[in-house]
């Protein structure tokens, strides 16, 4: 199995907080892997490192044999990481259609960019009957699928997602499940932050529990979900 | 009726210099929610610019006014850098009282390097007056409402149909996601900075054209003019600051018809009071409703 990312030792610090202590995980191409843990367990901040918007206290993160700790943003997205933040941060004021242009902002080929719009409104195609709308007047499930749609713009080897499920509506929620299982299988790895331990773990390779900025535990998907102290810590028992 | 007619054109042409002043202070306000105190100077070394090309260079209009936009735009992108960008993430309030300090080194040194006579602006372009009813409009008048207008649809395109211009918007609404998506946010602000501060060069060569008078002191009133301007149209609007400009120079043109030259600044300042208190958003101006 090819390692696409590896985490080594991460700790990272908002002045004195210490919000990651030492984390370690990996995520091989082609997989779906997990990140779960209460609030505060420290999942975003790891997300905005590994994406360059945080600078770590210490340790590395090796992508496709490349450390890119000290990277910042723009060129970590260039390297083909594309994050979907915590609570969607779609462009407000822009359009649909303009928020879907920033995501493919690094890309200079007109084809590929029409291409890529292409793929995007087939998989969403709420997205294109929106197009013209102003971002911030969708509905929140449609600001997830745009910040997804976004952030595929980009055509990401690997993309982070974090709680894409949040705030959602049961029958919002397994659509998006479906389509990061969709996104998958057409050969992007995935990385997958989540509250709802249950859904994230059915539909990931592996993952890992996080609690106050460690790994406590990982896995197998299944593993975990059959794990008692996982059950009782975050699926209800 | 006429004389109606007659200030509502005086004040469209002030106003449209206003305008072009009031744009930088929204553009930069929108992008790292600062007010640019040193802004009206960048007008001030843009009259400056203009001075001395056509003085020294014989520079006809067209090139004067191109050349002092190009100066305008590098004054405020050094500016930016040098002074703003080290600050960026201080408080609001140190960024804001080193804008006043550059402002007092760009006054301070230009009447130290040049004097702080008031000089006369050369008059390139002579002036005829056309009489169209009972209205007096001068082709000056004509020239700075066109270049004016130009810039400000020119301005719009940018902002609306480029990438760049997108760039400046993404930014202004949320930095972060932004730099998620590959932008670098240091060279949009700049360009900002840059768009902001070209079309202050412009209005400075405007201005000296209009008034005929230049001083290295020109820019702290109208400075403060174009930034109530701004403020009335909402603060980080961009159609806001040019309809705020033009009322703005609407506003002091009828104060100063009927006899109260005296108190047309008080009456911009009053304006400003009364908008701070009844419509803080401004004109056009987004209600901010934090995200949850
Ligand atoms: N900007 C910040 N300044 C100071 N402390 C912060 C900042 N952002 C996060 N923290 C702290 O770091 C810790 C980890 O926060 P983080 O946002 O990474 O948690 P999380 O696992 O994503 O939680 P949630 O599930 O609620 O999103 C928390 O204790 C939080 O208070
Ligand atoms: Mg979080």
């Amino acid at each position: 199995m090819i390692v696409l990312l590896q985490v080594d030792n991460l700790v990272v610090n908002y002045g004195v907080i210490n919000a990651v202590k030492g984390v370690s995980f990996k995520i091989n191409q082609g997989e779906i892997v997990s990140l779960i843990g209460a609030n505060g367990a420290g999942k975003t901040t790891i997300l905005k490192t590994i994406s360059g918007l945080l600078k770590p206290q210490s340790g590395k993160i090796i992508y496709q044999n490349k450390e890119i700790q000290s990277q910042k943003a723009p060129k970590v997205v260039a390297e083909g990481i594309s994050q979907v933040p915590e609570g969607r941060h779609v462009f407000s004021g822009l359009s649909v259609m303009e928020n879907l242009q920033m995501g493919s902002f690094l890309e200079r080929d007109r084809n590929q960019i029409k291409q890529r719009f292409a793929e995007v409104f087939d998989r969403f195609p709420i997205l294109k009957q929106r197009k013209h709308q102003d971002a911030a007047t969708l509905s929140g499930g449609e600001q997830q699928m745009l910040a997804m749609g976004r952030a595929l713009m980009a055509n990401p080897k690997l993309i982070l997602l974090d709680e894409p499920s949040m705030g959602l509506a049961p029958i919002f929620i397994n659509e998006i499940f479906d389509i990061i299982k969709e996104i998958n299988q057409q050969g992007t790895t995935v990385l997958l932050i989540e509250q709802n331990a249950k859904k994230a773990l059915s539909i990931a390779d592996r993952g890992y529990v996080l609690a106050t900025g460690s790994v406590q535990m990982s896995g197998t998907g299944e593993e975990l979900l059959a794990n008692r102290e996982v059950q009782k810590a975050y699926l209800g028992g | 009726m006429d004389t109606l007619f007659q200030q509502i054109i005086n004040g469209l042409s002030l106003g449209s210099i206003y305008a072009l002043l009031a744009l930088g202070y929204t553009m930069v306000y929108g992008i790292i929610k600062l007010i640019n105190f040193a802004h009206g100077d960048i007008y001030m070394l843009g009259a400056f610019w203009g001075y001395y090309v056509i003085n020294t260079w014989h520079f006809n209009f067209i090139s004067a006014l191109l050349s002092a936009m190009v100066v305008g735009a590098a004054s405020g992108v050094i500016i930016e850098y040098f002074a703003y960008r080290p600050l960026r993430h201080s408080p609001r309030i140190t960024a804001l009282i080193t804008a006043i300090g550059v402002s007092f080194f760009l006054e301070n040194g230009m009447s130290y390097l040049f004097s702080s006579n008031t000089r006369d602006f050369p008059q390139i372009i002579k002036q005829v007056n056309y009489h169209i009813g009972g209205v007096l409009i001068s082709n000056i008048q004509v020239l700075i409402l066109v270049t004016a207008c130009a810039l400000m649809v020119l301005l719009q395109l940018i902002i609306k149909k480029t990438k760049m211009g997108r760039a400046m918007r993404a930014v202004s609404v949320d930095a972060d996601a932004a730099e998620l998506v590959g932008i670098n946010i240091n060279w949009t602000i700049s360009f900002t900075f840059a768009l902001g501060s070209a079309l202050a060069g412009a209005a400075g060569v405007l201005i000296g054209l209009y008034y005929n008078s230049i001083d290295p002191l020109m820019g702290m009133t109208p400075g403060i003019k174009a930034f109530v301007a701004a403020v009335l149209g909402g603060i980080g609007s961009v159609p806001g600051a040019s309809v705020g400009g033009f009322l703005i120079g609407i506003l002091e043109t009828f104060v100063q018809s009927i006899g109260l030259s005296a108190y047309k600044d008080a009456v911009v300042y009053f304006v400003l009071i009364v908008i701070l208190l009844i419509l803080p958003a401004g004109i056009f101006g987004k209600n901010v409703k934090e995200k949850v």
